[in-house]
Protein backbone atom coordinates (compact mmCIF):
# COMPACT_ATOMS: atom_id res chain seq x y z
CA UNK A 1 0.00 0.00 0.00
CA UNK A 2 1.49 3.37 -0.94
CA UNK A 3 1.42 6.51 1.16
CA UNK A 4 -1.63 8.31 -0.30
CA UNK A 5 -3.71 5.18 0.23
CA UNK A 6 -2.64 5.12 3.85
CA UNK A 7 -3.91 8.63 4.19
CA UNK A 8 -7.25 7.82 2.63
CA UNK A 9 -7.46 4.88 4.98
CA UNK A 10 -6.92 6.97 8.08
CA UNK A 11 -9.42 9.59 6.93
CA UNK A 12 -12.27 7.11 7.03
CA UNK A 13 -14.69 8.04 9.79
CA UNK A 14 -14.30 6.22 13.07
CA UNK A 15 -17.96 6.20 14.00
CA UNK A 16 -21.07 4.45 12.77
CA UNK A 17 -23.40 6.78 10.87
CA UNK A 18 -26.20 6.14 13.35
CA UNK A 19 -24.03 7.29 16.26
CA UNK A 20 -24.70 10.98 15.56
CA UNK A 21 -28.37 11.48 14.64
CA UNK A 22 -27.97 15.24 14.07
CA UNK A 23 -25.46 14.67 11.27
CA UNK A 24 -28.24 12.97 9.32
CA UNK A 25 -30.44 16.05 9.20
CA UNK A 26 -30.16 18.37 6.22
CA UNK A 27 -29.43 22.04 6.87
CA UNK A 28 -30.61 24.66 4.38
CA UNK A 29 -31.55 21.79 2.11
CA UNK A 30 -28.00 20.43 2.02
CA UNK A 31 -26.03 17.71 3.76
CA UNK A 32 -24.82 19.19 7.06
CA UNK A 33 -21.06 19.70 6.99
CA UNK A 34 -20.33 20.36 10.62
CA UNK A 35 -16.90 21.93 11.02
CA UNK A 36 -17.53 24.00 14.15
CA UNK A 37 -16.32 21.36 16.58
CA UNK A 38 -14.01 23.81 18.33
CA UNK A 39 -17.16 25.61 19.49
CA UNK A 40 -19.00 22.45 20.47
CA UNK A 41 -19.13 18.88 19.19
CA UNK A 42 -22.25 16.93 18.29
CA UNK A 43 -23.45 14.29 20.73
CA UNK A 44 -23.49 10.56 20.08
CA UNK A 45 -26.61 8.53 20.70
CA UNK A 46 -24.82 6.93 23.67
CA UNK A 47 -24.67 10.30 25.46
CA UNK A 48 -28.23 11.31 24.60
CA UNK A 49 -29.46 7.92 25.76
CA UNK A 50 -27.43 8.02 29.00
CA UNK A 51 -29.03 11.34 30.03
CA UNK A 52 -32.49 10.15 29.03
CA UNK A 53 -32.04 6.94 30.91
CA UNK A 54 -30.84 8.75 33.99
CA UNK A 55 -34.03 10.80 34.13
CA UNK A 56 -36.23 7.81 33.33
CA UNK A 57 -34.63 5.35 35.74
CA UNK A 58 -32.24 6.92 38.22
CA UNK A 59 -33.17 10.51 39.02
CA UNK A 60 -32.85 11.63 42.64
CA UNK A 61 -30.76 14.14 44.53
CA UNK A 62 -27.35 12.96 45.66
CA UNK A 63 -25.32 12.78 48.86
CA UNK A 64 -28.36 13.34 51.08
CA UNK A 65 -31.18 10.86 50.69
CA UNK A 66 -31.25 7.71 52.72
CA UNK A 67 -33.55 6.17 50.15
CA UNK A 68 -32.45 3.70 47.51
CA UNK A 69 -32.85 5.96 44.49
CA UNK A 70 -30.72 8.71 46.06
CA UNK A 71 -27.98 6.19 46.77
CA UNK A 72 -28.24 4.92 43.20
CA UNK A 73 -27.95 8.45 41.75
CA UNK A 74 -25.01 9.18 44.07
CA UNK A 75 -23.29 6.03 42.84
CA UNK A 76 -23.70 7.07 39.21
CA UNK A 77 -22.41 10.56 40.01
CA UNK A 78 -19.34 9.22 41.81
CA UNK A 79 -18.73 6.65 39.06
CA UNK A 80 -18.62 9.64 36.73
CA UNK A 81 -15.86 11.11 38.89
CA UNK A 82 -13.91 7.89 38.62
CA UNK A 83 -14.41 7.90 34.84
CA UNK A 84 -12.93 11.41 34.63
CA UNK A 85 -10.06 10.39 36.91
CA UNK A 86 -9.20 7.50 34.63
CA UNK A 87 -9.58 9.68 31.53
CA UNK A 88 -7.02 12.22 32.80
CA UNK A 89 -4.96 9.65 34.71
CA UNK A 90 -5.33 11.59 37.96
CA UNK A 91 -3.91 9.84 41.04
CA UNK A 92 -7.22 9.84 42.92
CA UNK A 93 -10.90 10.53 42.26
CA UNK A 94 -11.00 13.24 44.95
CA UNK A 95 -8.81 15.36 42.69
CA UNK A 96 -11.72 15.78 40.26
CA UNK A 97 -14.13 18.66 40.93
CA UNK A 98 -17.21 18.93 38.73
CA UNK A 99 -17.85 22.39 37.32
CA UNK A 100 -20.08 23.93 34.66
CA UNK A 101 -17.16 23.76 32.28
CA UNK A 102 -13.66 25.05 31.62
CA UNK A 103 -14.55 28.66 32.35
CA UNK A 104 -15.98 27.87 35.76
CA UNK A 105 -13.04 25.59 36.55
CA UNK A 106 -10.55 28.40 35.86
CA UNK A 107 -12.63 30.87 37.86
CA UNK A 108 -12.70 28.39 40.72
CA UNK A 109 -8.90 28.29 40.82
CA UNK A 110 -8.63 32.08 40.57
CA UNK A 111 -11.22 32.76 43.25
CA UNK A 112 -10.26 30.00 45.67
CA UNK A 113 -6.53 29.34 45.33
CA UNK A 114 -5.73 32.76 43.89
CA UNK A 115 -7.43 34.93 46.50
CA UNK A 116 -5.97 32.88 49.33
CA UNK A 117 -2.42 32.79 48.01
CA UNK A 118 -1.62 35.84 45.89
CA UNK A 119 -0.51 39.26 47.06
CA UNK A 120 0.76 42.48 45.55
CA UNK A 121 3.91 41.95 43.50
CA UNK A 122 3.19 38.28 42.74
CA UNK A 123 3.15 37.36 39.06
CA UNK A 124 0.91 35.19 36.90
CA UNK A 125 2.31 34.10 33.55
CA UNK A 126 -0.15 33.68 30.65
CA UNK A 127 0.42 33.34 26.93
CA UNK A 128 -0.61 35.56 24.03
CA UNK A 129 -2.76 32.75 22.61
CA UNK A 130 -5.11 32.29 25.55
CA UNK A 131 -8.88 32.19 25.21
CA UNK A 132 -10.60 35.03 27.07
CA UNK A 133 -11.64 32.53 29.74
CA UNK A 134 -7.98 32.02 30.64
CA UNK A 135 -7.29 35.77 30.72
CA UNK A 136 -10.21 37.55 32.34
CA UNK A 137 -10.42 35.49 35.59
CA UNK A 138 -6.74 36.35 36.19
CA UNK A 139 -7.32 40.03 35.43
CA UNK A 140 -10.12 40.06 38.02
CA UNK A 141 -7.82 38.34 40.50
CA UNK A 142 -5.00 40.80 39.82
CA UNK A 143 -7.33 43.76 40.34
CA UNK A 144 -8.27 42.31 43.70
CA UNK A 145 -4.86 41.22 44.98
CA UNK A 146 -2.39 43.54 43.28
CA UNK A 147 -0.72 40.62 41.52
CA UNK A 148 0.46 41.23 37.94
CA UNK A 149 0.10 39.45 34.61
CA UNK A 150 3.06 38.55 32.41
CA UNK A 151 2.40 37.42 28.85
CA UNK A 152 4.50 34.98 26.82
CA UNK A 153 4.65 36.21 23.20
CA UNK A 154 4.03 34.03 20.14
CA UNK A 155 5.90 33.92 16.84
CA UNK A 156 4.48 34.32 13.32
CA UNK A 157 3.66 30.61 13.13
CA UNK A 158 1.58 30.89 16.26
CA UNK A 159 4.03 29.05 18.51
CA UNK A 160 5.05 30.15 21.99
CA UNK A 161 8.39 31.89 22.31
CA UNK A 162 9.83 29.50 24.89
CA UNK A 163 13.00 31.54 25.45
CA UNK A 164 10.83 34.53 26.33
CA UNK A 165 8.80 32.27 28.61
CA UNK A 166 11.84 31.11 30.52
CA UNK A 167 13.03 34.71 30.80
CA UNK A 168 9.69 35.73 32.35
CA UNK A 169 9.93 33.16 35.14
CA UNK A 170 11.32 34.30 38.47
CA UNK A 171 10.81 33.85 42.21
CA UNK A 172 7.70 36.10 42.08
CA UNK A 173 5.98 33.81 39.55
CA UNK A 174 3.19 32.04 41.41
CA UNK A 175 1.20 30.53 38.57
CA UNK A 176 1.59 29.70 34.88
CA UNK A 177 -1.73 29.37 33.04
CA UNK A 178 -1.55 28.03 29.50
CA UNK A 179 -3.78 26.49 26.86
CA UNK A 180 -2.97 22.88 25.95
CA UNK A 181 -4.28 23.57 22.43
CA UNK A 182 -5.01 27.08 21.11
CA UNK A 183 -8.64 27.45 20.05
CA UNK A 184 -7.84 30.14 17.48
CA UNK A 185 -4.61 28.74 15.99
CA UNK A 186 -4.66 25.01 16.70
CA UNK A 187 -1.16 25.15 18.22
CA UNK A 188 -0.36 22.29 20.60
CA UNK A 189 1.77 23.72 23.39
CA UNK A 190 4.59 21.72 25.01
CA UNK A 191 2.80 21.73 28.36
CA UNK A 192 5.13 19.17 29.91
CA UNK A 193 8.20 21.38 29.30
CA UNK A 194 6.26 24.45 30.34
CA UNK A 195 5.24 22.79 33.60
CA UNK A 196 8.79 21.59 34.36
CA UNK A 197 10.15 25.13 33.89
CA UNK A 198 7.45 26.57 36.12
CA UNK A 199 8.13 23.98 38.83
CA UNK A 200 11.80 24.98 38.82
CA UNK A 201 10.83 28.42 40.16
CA UNK A 202 8.18 27.03 42.50
CA UNK A 203 5.15 28.18 40.48
CA UNK A 204 1.94 26.21 40.06
CA UNK A 205 0.67 25.31 36.59
CA UNK A 206 -2.85 25.44 35.20
CA UNK A 207 -3.55 23.90 31.81
CA UNK A 208 -6.69 24.90 29.89
CA UNK A 209 -7.58 21.62 28.21
CA UNK A 210 -10.81 22.74 26.54
CA UNK A 211 -9.49 22.21 23.00
CA UNK A 212 -7.28 19.23 23.83
CA UNK A 213 -9.26 16.49 25.54
CA UNK A 214 -11.26 15.47 22.46
CA UNK A 215 -8.21 15.31 20.24
CA UNK A 216 -5.40 13.55 22.11
CA UNK A 217 -4.77 11.37 25.16
CA UNK A 218 -4.18 13.50 28.27
CA UNK A 219 -2.22 12.39 31.32
CA UNK A 220 -2.11 15.05 34.02
CA UNK A 221 0.60 13.25 35.98
CA UNK A 222 2.84 13.02 32.92
CA UNK A 223 2.24 16.72 32.17
CA UNK A 224 3.07 17.55 35.78
CA UNK A 225 0.43 20.28 36.07
CA UNK A 226 -1.38 21.28 39.26
CA UNK A 227 -4.68 22.12 37.56
CA UNK A 228 -6.28 20.88 34.35
CA UNK A 229 -9.67 22.19 33.15
CA UNK A 230 -12.03 20.94 30.46
CA UNK A 231 -15.66 21.03 29.28
CA UNK A 232 -17.72 17.99 28.36
CA UNK A 233 -19.48 19.69 25.45
CA UNK A 234 -16.32 19.91 23.36
CA UNK A 235 -15.82 16.20 24.08
CA UNK A 236 -19.11 14.89 22.63
CA UNK A 237 -20.78 15.37 26.01
CA UNK A 238 -23.55 17.67 27.28
CA UNK A 239 -23.25 21.42 27.80
CA UNK A 240 -23.09 22.88 31.29
CA UNK A 241 -20.75 20.27 32.74
CA UNK A 242 -17.00 19.90 32.91
CA UNK A 243 -14.28 19.21 35.39
CA UNK A 244 -11.29 20.63 37.17
CA UNK A 245 -8.42 18.34 38.04
CA UNK A 246 -6.45 19.72 40.97
CA UNK A 247 -3.48 17.97 42.52
CA UNK A 248 -4.49 16.77 45.97
CA UNK A 249 -1.77 18.58 47.91
CA UNK A 250 -2.96 21.88 46.43
CA UNK A 251 -6.69 21.16 46.43
CA UNK A 252 -6.96 20.11 50.06
CA UNK A 253 -5.61 23.48 51.23
CA UNK A 254 -7.95 25.55 49.07
CA UNK A 255 -10.82 27.47 50.72
CA UNK A 256 -14.40 27.28 49.44
CA UNK A 257 -15.41 29.70 46.69
CA UNK A 258 -19.19 29.23 46.68
CA UNK A 259 -21.22 28.46 49.76
CA UNK A 260 -24.31 26.32 50.04
CA UNK A 261 -25.54 22.82 50.59
CA UNK A 262 -23.29 19.82 49.98
CA UNK A 263 -20.06 21.78 50.56
CA UNK A 264 -20.31 21.97 54.35
CA UNK A 265 -19.63 19.64 57.23
CA UNK A 266 -21.54 21.61 59.88
CA UNK A 267 -23.46 24.88 59.79
CA UNK A 268 -24.37 27.10 62.71
CA UNK A 269 -24.87 30.85 63.02
CA UNK A 270 -21.56 31.05 64.93
CA UNK A 271 -19.72 29.57 61.96
CA UNK A 272 -19.58 26.63 59.59
CA UNK A 273 -17.02 24.03 58.73
CA UNK A 274 -16.23 22.75 55.28
CA UNK A 275 -16.48 19.37 53.70
CA UNK A 276 -13.32 17.84 52.29
CA UNK A 277 -12.58 18.24 48.57
CA UNK A 278 -14.07 17.67 46.11
CA UNK A 279 -17.47 18.31 47.84
CA UNK A 280 -16.07 21.55 49.29
CA UNK A 281 -16.16 22.98 45.77
CA UNK A 282 -19.51 21.58 44.67
CA UNK A 283 -22.05 23.76 46.46
CA UNK A 284 -25.70 23.14 45.66
CA UNK A 285 -27.32 20.36 43.68
CA UNK A 286 -24.95 19.71 40.79
CA UNK A 287 -25.67 18.79 37.17
CA UNK A 288 -26.09 15.10 37.98
CA UNK A 289 -27.46 14.08 34.59
CA UNK A 290 -24.64 16.10 33.03
CA UNK A 291 -22.05 14.06 34.89
CA UNK A 292 -23.73 10.87 33.69
CA UNK A 293 -23.72 12.22 30.10
CA UNK A 294 -20.09 13.31 30.37
CA UNK A 295 -19.08 9.86 31.59
CA UNK A 296 -20.92 8.32 28.63
CA UNK A 297 -19.03 10.63 26.29
CA UNK A 298 -15.70 9.64 27.83
CA UNK A 299 -16.64 5.97 27.48
CA UNK A 300 -17.55 6.60 23.84
CA UNK A 301 -14.24 8.24 22.87
CA UNK A 302 -12.27 5.79 24.99
CA UNK A 303 -13.84 2.86 23.15
CA UNK A 304 -12.73 4.34 19.82
CA UNK A 305 -9.38 5.33 21.31
CA UNK A 306 -7.90 8.83 21.61
CA UNK A 307 -4.80 7.73 19.69
CA UNK A 308 -6.94 6.68 16.74
CA UNK A 309 -8.96 9.88 16.92
CA UNK A 310 -5.76 11.93 16.98
CA UNK A 311 -4.37 10.08 13.94
CA UNK A 312 -7.63 10.45 12.02
CA UNK A 313 -7.95 14.17 12.71
CA UNK A 314 -4.28 14.79 11.99
CA UNK A 315 -4.62 13.17 8.56
CA UNK A 316 -7.75 15.22 7.91
CA UNK A 317 -6.08 18.44 9.04
CA UNK A 318 -3.12 17.79 6.72
CA UNK A 319 -5.46 17.06 3.82
CA UNK A 320 -7.47 20.22 4.51
CA UNK A 321 -4.37 22.37 4.97
CA UNK A 322 -3.03 21.25 1.61
CA UNK A 323 -6.38 21.71 -0.17
CA UNK A 324 -7.15 25.13 1.29
CA UNK A 325 -3.62 26.44 0.70
CA UNK A 326 -3.95 25.59 -3.01
CA UNK A 327 -6.76 28.12 -3.32
CA UNK A 328 -5.61 31.55 -4.49
CA UNK A 329 -5.74 34.32 -1.90
CA UNK A 330 -6.06 31.99 1.06
CA UNK A 331 -3.73 32.43 4.01
CA UNK A 332 -3.55 30.23 7.10
CA UNK A 333 -3.39 31.84 10.54
CA UNK A 334 -1.54 29.41 12.76
CA UNK A 335 1.08 27.26 11.09
CA UNK A 336 2.69 25.74 14.16
CA UNK A 337 4.66 22.54 13.70
CA UNK A 338 2.47 20.86 16.30
CA UNK A 339 -1.20 21.42 15.59
CA UNK A 340 -4.49 19.72 16.38
CA UNK A 341 -7.89 19.82 14.73
CA UNK A 342 -8.06 23.53 13.89
CA UNK A 343 -7.70 25.30 10.54
CA UNK A 344 -7.93 29.09 10.86
CA UNK A 345 -7.69 31.06 7.64
CA UNK A 346 -8.26 34.31 5.80
CA UNK A 347 -9.48 34.75 2.24
CA UNK A 348 -8.29 37.93 0.50
CA UNK A 349 -11.06 40.42 -0.09
CA UNK A 350 -13.74 38.45 1.74
CA UNK A 351 -14.49 39.28 5.35
CA UNK A 352 -14.86 36.21 7.61
CA UNK A 353 -18.53 37.01 8.23
CA UNK A 354 -19.41 37.19 4.55
CA UNK A 355 -17.62 33.91 4.05
CA UNK A 356 -19.43 32.40 7.03
CA UNK A 357 -22.83 33.37 5.59
CA UNK A 358 -22.05 32.03 2.12
CA UNK A 359 -20.74 28.73 3.52
CA UNK A 360 -23.79 28.52 5.79
CA UNK A 361 -26.06 28.56 2.74
CA UNK A 362 -24.15 25.47 1.57
CA UNK A 363 -24.93 23.70 4.84
CA UNK A 364 -21.36 24.21 6.04
CA UNK A 365 -20.99 25.25 9.68
CA UNK A 366 -17.73 27.01 10.49
CA UNK A 367 -16.94 29.76 12.96
CA UNK A 368 -16.12 33.27 11.81
CA UNK A 369 -14.76 35.94 14.11
CA UNK A 370 -12.19 36.44 16.83
CA UNK A 371 -12.90 33.12 18.58
CA UNK A 372 -12.82 34.75 22.03
CA UNK A 373 -9.11 35.32 21.53
CA UNK A 374 -8.90 39.02 20.70
CA UNK A 375 -5.21 39.28 21.66
CA UNK A 376 -4.38 36.63 19.04
CA UNK A 377 -6.23 38.60 16.35
CA UNK A 378 -4.37 41.74 17.41
CA UNK A 379 -1.05 39.87 17.25
CA UNK A 380 -1.74 38.94 13.61
CA UNK A 381 -3.27 42.33 12.79
CA UNK A 382 -6.61 40.90 11.65
CA UNK A 383 -10.20 41.38 12.81
CA UNK A 384 -10.96 37.67 12.80
CA UNK A 385 -10.56 34.42 10.91
CA UNK A 386 -12.73 31.68 9.51
CA UNK A 387 -12.15 28.52 11.51
CA UNK A 388 -12.86 24.98 10.49
CA UNK A 389 -12.35 22.51 13.33
CA UNK A 390 -12.48 18.76 12.94
CA UNK A 391 -13.91 15.93 14.98
CA UNK A 392 -13.83 12.15 14.77
CA UNK A 393 -16.93 12.06 12.52
CA UNK A 394 -15.54 14.36 9.82
CA UNK A 395 -14.11 12.95 6.63
CA UNK A 396 -12.65 14.03 3.29
CA UNK A 397 -16.09 14.85 1.89
CA UNK A 398 -16.38 17.57 4.53
CA UNK A 399 -13.05 19.05 3.50
CA UNK A 400 -14.07 18.91 -0.16
CA UNK A 401 -17.35 20.68 0.66
CA UNK A 402 -15.41 23.37 2.54
CA UNK A 403 -13.06 23.93 -0.39
CA UNK A 404 -16.00 24.08 -2.84
CA UNK A 405 -17.74 26.57 -0.52
CA UNK A 406 -14.69 28.85 -0.38
CA UNK A 407 -14.44 28.70 -4.19
CA UNK A 408 -18.08 29.68 -4.43
CA UNK A 409 -17.57 32.66 -2.11
CA UNK A 410 -14.59 33.73 -4.18
CA UNK A 411 -16.56 33.41 -7.42
CA UNK A 412 -19.33 35.55 -5.94
CA UNK A 413 -17.01 38.28 -4.76
CA UNK A 414 -14.73 38.17 -7.81
CA UNK A 415 -17.76 38.03 -10.09
CA UNK A 416 -19.04 41.15 -8.39
CA UNK A 417 -15.69 42.78 -8.97
CA UNK A 418 -15.61 41.91 -12.67
CA UNK A 419 -18.91 43.54 -13.56
CA UNK B 1 -23.83 32.32 -10.35
CA UNK B 2 -26.86 30.41 -11.54
CA UNK B 3 -26.79 28.00 -8.62
CA UNK B 4 -26.76 30.77 -6.03
CA UNK B 5 -29.48 30.64 -3.39
CA UNK B 6 -32.19 33.27 -3.87
CA UNK B 7 -31.68 34.52 -0.30
CA UNK B 8 -27.96 34.91 -0.95
CA UNK B 9 -28.59 36.82 -4.16
CA UNK B 10 -31.02 39.01 -2.26
CA UNK B 11 -28.39 39.64 0.42
CA UNK B 12 -25.43 40.20 -1.83
CA UNK B 13 -26.85 42.41 -4.54
CA UNK B 14 -24.59 44.03 -7.11
CA UNK B 15 -24.90 47.37 -5.33
CA UNK B 16 -23.50 45.76 -2.18
CA UNK B 17 -20.47 44.40 -4.02
CA UNK B 18 -20.02 47.77 -5.70
CA UNK B 19 -20.04 49.72 -2.43
CA UNK B 20 -17.88 47.11 -0.71
CA UNK B 21 -15.30 47.34 -3.49
CA UNK B 22 -15.39 51.12 -3.85
CA UNK B 23 -16.99 52.65 -0.79
CA UNK B 24 -18.21 56.24 -1.22
CA UNK B 25 -17.16 58.99 1.19
CA UNK B 26 -14.53 56.64 2.60
CA UNK B 27 -12.12 59.07 4.22
CA UNK B 28 -11.45 60.99 7.40
CA UNK B 29 -12.77 64.52 7.70
CA UNK B 30 -10.46 67.13 9.23
CA UNK B 31 -13.19 69.75 9.67
CA UNK B 32 -15.92 67.42 10.91
CA UNK B 33 -17.98 68.83 13.75
CA UNK B 34 -19.46 65.49 14.78
CA UNK B 35 -17.44 62.27 15.10
CA UNK B 36 -18.41 58.94 16.60
CA UNK B 37 -16.89 55.48 16.72
CA UNK B 38 -18.71 52.19 16.41
CA UNK B 39 -17.57 48.70 17.29
CA UNK B 40 -19.13 45.29 16.91
CA UNK B 41 -17.26 43.22 19.50
CA UNK B 42 -18.65 39.98 18.09
CA UNK B 43 -16.97 40.23 14.70
CA UNK B 44 -14.46 43.02 15.26
CA UNK B 45 -16.06 45.49 12.84
CA UNK B 46 -14.93 49.01 13.64
CA UNK B 47 -15.78 52.30 12.03
CA UNK B 48 -15.68 56.02 12.59
CA UNK B 49 -18.39 58.29 11.20
CA UNK B 50 -17.72 61.97 10.47
CA UNK B 51 -20.34 64.67 9.92
CA UNK B 52 -20.20 68.33 9.03
CA UNK B 53 -23.45 70.04 9.92
CA UNK B 54 -24.43 73.53 8.74
CA UNK B 55 -27.68 75.11 9.97
CA UNK B 56 -29.03 71.74 11.04
CA UNK B 57 -28.34 70.14 7.65
CA UNK B 58 -25.76 67.40 6.97
CA UNK B 59 -23.39 69.09 4.57
CA UNK B 60 -20.83 66.29 4.47
CA UNK B 61 -20.67 62.72 5.79
CA UNK B 62 -17.85 60.23 5.62
CA UNK B 63 -16.51 57.12 7.33
CA UNK B 64 -13.40 55.01 7.79
CA UNK B 65 -12.94 51.55 9.28
CA UNK B 66 -13.08 47.89 8.44
CA UNK B 67 -15.81 45.31 8.36
CA UNK B 68 -17.69 42.82 6.24
CA UNK B 69 -19.23 43.64 2.86
CA UNK B 70 -22.62 44.28 4.44
CA UNK B 71 -21.36 46.76 7.03
CA UNK B 72 -19.07 48.55 4.60
CA UNK B 73 -21.75 48.87 1.92
CA UNK B 74 -24.28 49.95 4.52
CA UNK B 75 -21.94 52.69 5.79
CA UNK B 76 -21.19 53.83 2.25
CA UNK B 77 -24.88 53.95 1.25
CA UNK B 78 -25.71 55.69 4.50
CA UNK B 79 -23.28 58.55 3.91
CA UNK B 80 -24.78 59.09 0.47
CA UNK B 81 -28.30 58.99 1.84
CA UNK B 82 -27.85 61.51 4.65
CA UNK B 83 -26.00 64.27 2.84
CA UNK B 84 -28.37 67.22 2.35
CA UNK B 85 -30.85 66.00 4.96
CA UNK B 86 -31.75 67.76 8.20
CA UNK B 87 -30.87 66.09 11.47
CA UNK B 88 -34.54 65.26 12.03
CA UNK B 89 -34.81 63.70 8.57
CA UNK B 90 -31.71 61.61 9.24
CA UNK B 91 -33.12 60.29 12.50
CA UNK B 92 -36.40 59.43 10.75
CA UNK B 93 -34.45 57.61 8.04
CA UNK B 94 -32.59 55.62 10.70
CA UNK B 95 -35.90 54.58 12.27
CA UNK B 96 -37.29 53.48 8.89
CA UNK B 97 -34.09 51.64 7.98
CA UNK B 98 -34.07 49.83 11.31
CA UNK B 99 -37.74 48.92 10.88
CA UNK B 100 -37.03 47.50 7.42
CA UNK B 101 -34.26 45.26 8.76
CA UNK B 102 -36.29 43.99 11.66
CA UNK B 103 -39.07 43.03 9.28
CA UNK B 104 -41.67 45.65 10.21
CA UNK B 105 -44.15 45.98 7.36
CA UNK B 106 -44.83 49.50 6.14
CA UNK B 107 -46.19 50.02 2.63
CA UNK B 108 -45.51 53.76 2.69
CA UNK B 109 -41.86 53.46 3.54
CA UNK B 110 -39.53 54.58 0.78
CA UNK B 111 -35.88 54.09 1.55
CA UNK B 112 -34.68 54.57 -2.00
CA UNK B 113 -31.27 53.03 -2.62
CA UNK B 114 -31.07 51.77 0.96
CA UNK B 115 -33.63 49.13 0.05
CA UNK B 116 -30.87 46.97 -1.46
CA UNK B 117 -30.13 46.05 2.16
CA UNK B 118 -33.63 44.65 2.76
CA UNK B 119 -32.33 41.10 2.12
CA UNK B 120 -30.37 41.31 5.38
CA UNK B 121 -33.58 40.71 7.36
CA UNK B 122 -33.48 37.05 6.26
CA UNK B 123 -30.14 36.73 8.09
CA UNK B 124 -30.80 37.77 11.70
CA UNK B 125 -27.17 37.43 12.77
CA UNK B 126 -26.14 39.88 10.03
CA UNK B 127 -28.64 42.64 10.88
CA UNK B 128 -26.18 44.23 13.26
CA UNK B 129 -23.59 44.42 10.46
CA UNK B 130 -25.96 46.69 8.53
CA UNK B 131 -27.10 48.75 11.51
CA UNK B 132 -23.72 49.44 13.15
CA UNK B 133 -22.98 52.44 10.85
CA UNK B 134 -26.42 53.86 11.63
CA UNK B 135 -26.07 53.44 15.40
CA UNK B 136 -22.73 55.20 15.10
CA UNK B 137 -24.26 57.99 13.03
CA UNK B 138 -27.00 58.36 15.62
CA UNK B 139 -24.37 58.75 18.34
CA UNK B 140 -22.54 61.32 16.25
CA UNK B 141 -25.75 63.32 15.85
CA UNK B 142 -26.78 63.13 19.49
CA UNK B 143 -23.25 63.79 20.66
CA UNK B 144 -23.16 60.61 22.71
CA UNK B 145 -19.58 60.02 23.78
CA UNK B 146 -20.25 56.34 24.23
CA UNK B 147 -18.98 54.04 21.49
CA UNK B 148 -21.85 52.66 19.44
CA UNK B 149 -22.29 48.96 19.95
CA UNK B 150 -24.52 46.40 18.41
CA UNK B 151 -24.47 44.08 21.38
Amino acid sequence: MNAPDMRRQSCLPLHRAEDFPILERPVRGKRLVYLDNGATTQKPEAVIEAERRFYRESNANIHRGVHWLSQHATDLYEQGRETVRRFLNAARAEEIVFTRGTTEAINLVAQSWGRANLKAGDEIVLTAMEHHSNIVPWQLLCAETGAELRVVPINDRGELDLDAYVALLNERTRLVAVAHVSNALGTVNPVQDIAARAKAVGALVLVDGAQAVAHMPVDVQAIGCDFYAFSAHKLYGPTGIGALYARWDVLRGMPPWQGGGDMIRTVSFEGSTWADPPQRFEAGTPNIAGVVGMAAAIDYVSAIGLERIAAHEHALLEYATEAVCKLPGVRLIGTAREKASILSFMVDGIHPHDRGTILDMEGIAIRAGHHCAMPVMKRFGIPGTARASFALYNDERDVEALVAGIRKAQAMFDGGAAR
Amino acid sequence: MSDMHPELRELYQETIFDHNRSPRNFHEMADADRVAQGHNPLCGDELTVYLRIRDGVVEAASFVGHGCAISKASASLMTEAVIGKTEAEVEALFRDFHAMLTGEEDADRDLGKLEVLAGVKEFPVRVKCATLPWHTLHNALTGSAEKAKTE
